[in-house]
């Protein structure tokens, strides 16, 4: 097991910020953290990588418990702190060797491995530069290097692909999954499309509290959310008629009419989640003598869930 | 303790000190005051003794009071700002051994300011006779006062993301400490020597005659200790 969390709670003077949650993260997981702002994500990475102390319950990586074995814990991780500190007036290439001569990098491999950082994270072009001078892109990616470079088995990453072009999300996301093969991963973010690309595991946390956790298919078919089918039919029929009769149907909670544009009617039918409303619907259009231009079914997505959770 | 980590971090900040103009207006106007002030009593007084340059009121007051605020004001407190001690707090790197990392490195850069004061003695000692102790005991005194002012420096900076008001704070206790000696003679004589123990310039002006005593010698490592100490405290208050 390399993380376990144990009723960890965080008060800031009287102010909680995590309140109770305990977890455990195996080594070939990427976590991810999911939460609106002020959730207590930051925190509780902020306690699992030694900086702040827990004000009660646990938090074990690798066995080494974060406050007695505090410099044990660090020799095993790799962290990318929120917003990405750095020293502005170092090259990178110093950077990293300083990164790794702190971490305990043995000596005959310092270049070795500051090399294979450099490259690993496509910093070749810039490894002789200020790091105050890079772009955003390339100063997260000088981060990740630095998280990196001691071959950590826990990578914890606060909101990793923050500032990056949409390019660059993907080669990072594609790095994290690679990494996340023979590493425990846990990394926090505000996209939701990023856990669905990268996780395979989330926690959802809001206010302190961790109010899901699964794989993102399981929070998926967990969801009290409902499907959606958008209906557009040509206006030549009797709307109120088809309104009635799409009503009747058994399993359909509403129907809203959205709008007409003129040559088509456009309606939302609201059903029972993981129910697929297409098959009936299209009987009743049928029935009514409409002609149906268009009909698309949308289950619930991780959005949905999230704004449930978190409201 | 890990003394490699403590080199990583020397060699790392005093770098960082030549990397930026900081160590340069240091060195550059500390050596045109002290060489002015040097050719003044060399050649006016036509005294062979160095003994009115380290006794210099306003080189003290330069170099203890303005000078150290400045090398010192940004060593924790641009840390904190930029986020970077987060980064180092989290690797396996103790709080002390981070601290006499950034303090020593600062004492270095000191001790290099200072250095152009053996090439005046060489000079002293080519034209006219000059005793060695005093110079040498001089020398000592005044890198032991800075030792002081250093921690006093850094732990200020410890205490503020705001190199500035680290400035401004780390120049208002070192003057107080500074200045005290100075204004000894106002106090009633039954208090004096209690003043007179805790003020660096009494023991400075004991250790120029050339005596280097325990006394002044537990004062001050006892001061430096107090200052780190403080300092390791400041940066765990992170956890309170």
């Amino acid at each position: 097991m390399s993380i376990k969390v144990t009723n960890l709670t965080k008060y800031y003077g009287n102010y909680l910020a995590v309140d109770d949650i305990s977890f455990e993260a195996k080594k070939g997981e990427i976590l991810g953290f999911l939460g609106p702002n002020g959730a207590g994500k930051s925190t509780t990475m902020k306690i699992i990588t030694t900086y702040l102390p827990p004000t009660s319950g646990s938090v074990e990586v690798d066995g080494f418990d974060v406050e007695d074995k505090s410099l044990e814990v660090r020799k095993k991780l790799g962290y990318l702190p929120e917003l990405n500190p750095l020293y502005y007036d170092m090259i990178v290439t110093d950077y990293l060797e300083f990164i790794a001569k702190l971490d305990g990098v043995p000596r005959g491999e310092i270049k070795k491995r500051r090399d294979d950082m450099i490259r690993v994270c496509g910093l070749e072009s810039v490894k002789h530069k200020d790091i105050g001078t890079l772009s955003k892109g390339f100063k997260q990616r000088v981060g990740l290097a630095q998280a990196m470079i001691n071959n950590p088995d826990v990578l914890i990453l606060d909101e990793p692909t923050s500032g990056l072009d949409p390019n660059q999300i993907i080669e990072i996301r594609n790095l994290i999954k690679k990494l996340g093969k023979e590493k425990t991963v846990i990394l926090s973010t505000h996209i939701l499309s990023e856990v669905t690309a990268t996780c395979n595991r989330v926690i959802i946390i809001n206010k302190g509290k961790i109010v899901a956790d699964g794989t993102p298919q399981e929070l998926q078919s967990k969801s009290k959310g409902q499907s959606i089918v958008t209906l557009e039919v040509k206006n030549n029929c009797d709307k109120n008629a088809l309104l009635g009769s799409l009503k009747e149907i058994r399993s359909v909670n509403k129907v809203d009419f959205v709008k007409d544009t003129g040559d088509s009617f456009i309606f939302n039918i609201y059903g029972n989640h993981g129910i697929d409303l297409r098959e009936v619907i299209s009987g009743k259009v049928m029935l009514n003598k409409a002609i149906v231009l268009s009909m698309q079914a949308k289950q619930s997505s991780l959005e949905d869930i999230f704004r449930e959770l978190t409201k | 303790m890990n003394t490699q980590n403590i080199k990583t971090i020397f060699s790392k900040e005093l770098k960082s000190y030549f990397n930026s103009p900081i160590a340069y207006i240091v060195m550059i106007v500390f050596m045109a005051i002290s060489g002015f002030l040097f050719s003044m009593s060399f050649f006016q007084i036509n005294i062979a003794s160095m003994r009115e340059f380290f006794g210099s009121f306003f080189i003290q007051l330069v170099l203890f009071v303005v000078f150290i605020p400045a090398i010192t004001m940004r060593t924790f407190s641009e840390e904190k700002k930029q986020g970077t001690l987060e980064l180092l707090l989290t690797k396996p790197v103790t709080d002390i051994e981070l601290i006499l990392g950034k303090y020593l490195s600062a004492l270095t850069l000191i001790v290099i300011t200072l250095s152009p004061t053996v090439l005046y003695f060489i000079i002293i000692k080519m034209i006219g006779p000059i005793a060695f102790w005093p110079f040498v005991t001089s020398l000592v005194g005044y890198i032991l006062m800075s030792a002081f002012f250093i921690g006093i420096g850094i732990f200020v900076s410890s205490l503020t993301e705001n190199q500035i008001i680290a400035f401004i704070i780390s120049v208002l206790i070192s003057l107080f400490f500074f200045l005290l000696g100075k204004l000894l003679i106002v106090f009633p004589v039954s208090v004096v020597s209690i003043f007179e123990y805790i003020t660096t310039d009494y023991h400075l002006s004991n250790i120029s005659r050339g005596v280097i005593d325990t006394r002044v010698l537990i004062y001050y490592f006892s001061m430096i200790f107090f200052t780190l100490f403080l300092t390791k405290v400041s940066l765990e208050s992170r956890k309170w």
